[in-house]
């Protein structure tokens, strides 16, 4: 007997099926293996398989004199290597109780904030770009990032892992005239954020992939230990650089940027807006600049006390922590990294849930996570 | 900068109780898990963050080398699921009940946890005489 089209319709059977994005996947920011569970376009399960930038710098650290373990930092977070030079630095100048001069401080203060920015314009820029909007926003930021670099190749030589903060100071003093190409830089800046708000905000498409699409509550991130931008675009006002105050940010003016939602646009959103502060903050740094010798004075052979510190500073993605121990020779005992983003990464699986592939894409590219920080 | 937290040293056993007082004083984040190996034992070291009270608090417990195993924190906070996947991968200490143990940065098949001291490798060069 024929069945009808109803019964046939009714005996289809549907079966949940798995996709692997990954390794090598575009949109992934690096090495990072997703395994999707998937009921038609639809996200059953996610899981991250991490690992695959594994350089096992803690164990490398080991056999490394402190001076030596600067370079290691640079290769953490790869977009932002000044904050994790700075990080490192700060920590072992506090186990060995030692006061940096005021010109370092402000240096410092100024270059962190150069990469912050460099860093959330390519968050920005590879955002865009992942969610299809192909090549524009992507090539703007990085024109402007390109400005950041030369600045940075005009101070210490390098143009992505630099190497620069030292522990006691930093490498060299500015050079002549470096004051001015910042202050252009800042006047720059300022005027093409207008044409990202112009390029994306108001972007119909970019509002219709982000807005409501993987929110991240409160609770939620706090829970799962997620940091920095992603922690204050889900309403928690909290910044390292406001709440646990370290070098001279307590002597600067600016405003710490919260959103409510916790979407993606919000997450979008706070780095566009952190870029802003970012430029204020340099911009009174530039022109508090004391005199004085920022190089460093306490040579490379580094004994700090026997003990151990625990030192967070506040990066472009969030808090990125070292602990130390010392035992009083010439290398760490232990040193253990505490990345943003590892903690960023290990709530994508609840975020993605339910939702279809293409926001998998959207979620990740908006928590911004780098892979050498997360592998280590 | 931090302020000088406080450290606390509890045995095994009490782990959960004494994590889950702290929650309900207010530390709402696992901010840190790691591990030093001190020859004899091995120390887990848990920093919890509270946002409300401006605080970070240290968490310290010993387990001897004969008894590597503690009750996972994934229940109270899930960031403690990855935080403690790392912890067994490079020390090999146990967490019971947690709902998937497994190696998270070196591959499946890899042998030995590669932050204990005597942990060797062909490819790990003696440190430098100075």
């Amino acid at each position: 007997m024929q069945k009808t089209l109803d019964q046939e319709i009714n005996e289809i059977q549907t079966e949940e099926y798995l996709i692997n994005m990954g390794p090598q996947h575009p949109s992934t920011h690096g090495v990072l293996y997703l395994e999707l569970n998937l009921s038609g376009e639809t996200v059953v399960d996610c899981m991250p398989h991490i690992g695959y930038l594994h350089r096992g710098i803690e164990k490398l650290a080991e056999s490394r004199t402190y001076t030596q373990i600067i370079p290691f930092t640079d290769r953490l977070d790869y977009i932002a290597s000044m904050n994790n030079n700075l990080g490192y630095c700060l920590a072992v100048e506090k186990l060995m109780g030692i006061e940096i001069c005021e010109r370092a401080q402000y240096i410092r203060v100024i270059i962190a904030e150069l990469n912050r920015i460099a860093s959330h314009l390519l968050a920005i820029g590879t955002f865009a770009q992942d969610l299809g909007a192909f090549a524009t926003p992507l090539f703007y930021c990085l024109r402007e990032r390109e400005k950041i670099i030369e600045i940075f190749d005009e101070i210490c030589g390098n143009r992505l892992t630099y190497n620069y903060i030292r522990i006691g100071g930093v490498q060299f003093d500015l050079p002549r005239g470096i004051d001015k190409k910042i202050k252009n830089f800042i006047g720059y800046m300022g005027s093409k954020i207008n044409d990202y708000e112009n390029l994306l905000s108001v972007n119909a498409i970019f509002l219709a992939r982000t807005k409501n699409i993987g929110v991240l509550s409160k609770e939620a991130a706090l829970n799962y230990g997620v940091t920095g931008p992603s922690l204050r675009a889900s309403g928690v006002k909290w910044d390292l650089r406001r709440d646990f105050s370290y070098l001279v940010y307590d002597k600067l003016q600016f405003d710490i940027p919260v959103y409510n939602n916790g979407d993606s646009w919000d997450r979008y959103k706070i780095r566009l807006d952190e870029i802003v502060q970012s430029l204020r903050i340099i911009e009174q740094a530039v022109a508090a600049l004391p005199e004085g010798d920022p190089t460093v004075k306490v040579g490379r052979m580094i004994k700090p006390p026997a003990g151990e510190v625990y030192v967070s500073t506040e990066n472009p993605r969030g808090e990125l922590g070292f602990y130390i121990v010392s035992d009083g020779s010439l290398y760490p005992y232990r040193l253990k990294i505490r990345a943003p983003s590892f903690a960023n990464l290990a709530v994508l699986p609840a975020l993605v849930k339910g939702l279809k592939v293409a926001d998998v894409v959207c979620i990740l590219g908006s928590l911004d996570i780098v892979m050498g920080e997360i592998d280590r | 900068m931090q302020p000088d937290n406080n450290i606390s040293v509890i045995p095994k056993e009490k782990l959960l109780e004494v994590v889950k007082n702290l929650q309900s004083e207010g530390f709402e984040a696992l901010h840190c898990l790691t591990a030093q190996d001190k020859k004899e034992s091995i120390e887990l070291v848990y920093i919890f963050q509270s946002l409300k009270k401006h605080r970070i608090f240290t968490l310290k417990v010993g387990l001897a080398l004969d008894g590597l195993e503690i009750e996972t924190l994934s229940r109270l906070y899930k960031a403690a699921d990855w935080l403690e996947r790392e912890v067994f991968d490079l020390f090999g200490v146990k967490f019971i009940n947690h709902p998937d143990l497994r190696r998270i940065l070196n591959p499946e098949d890899w042998k030995g946890f590669p932050l204990r001291k005597d942990y060797t490798h062909p490819d790990i060069v003696a440190k430098p005489k100075f």
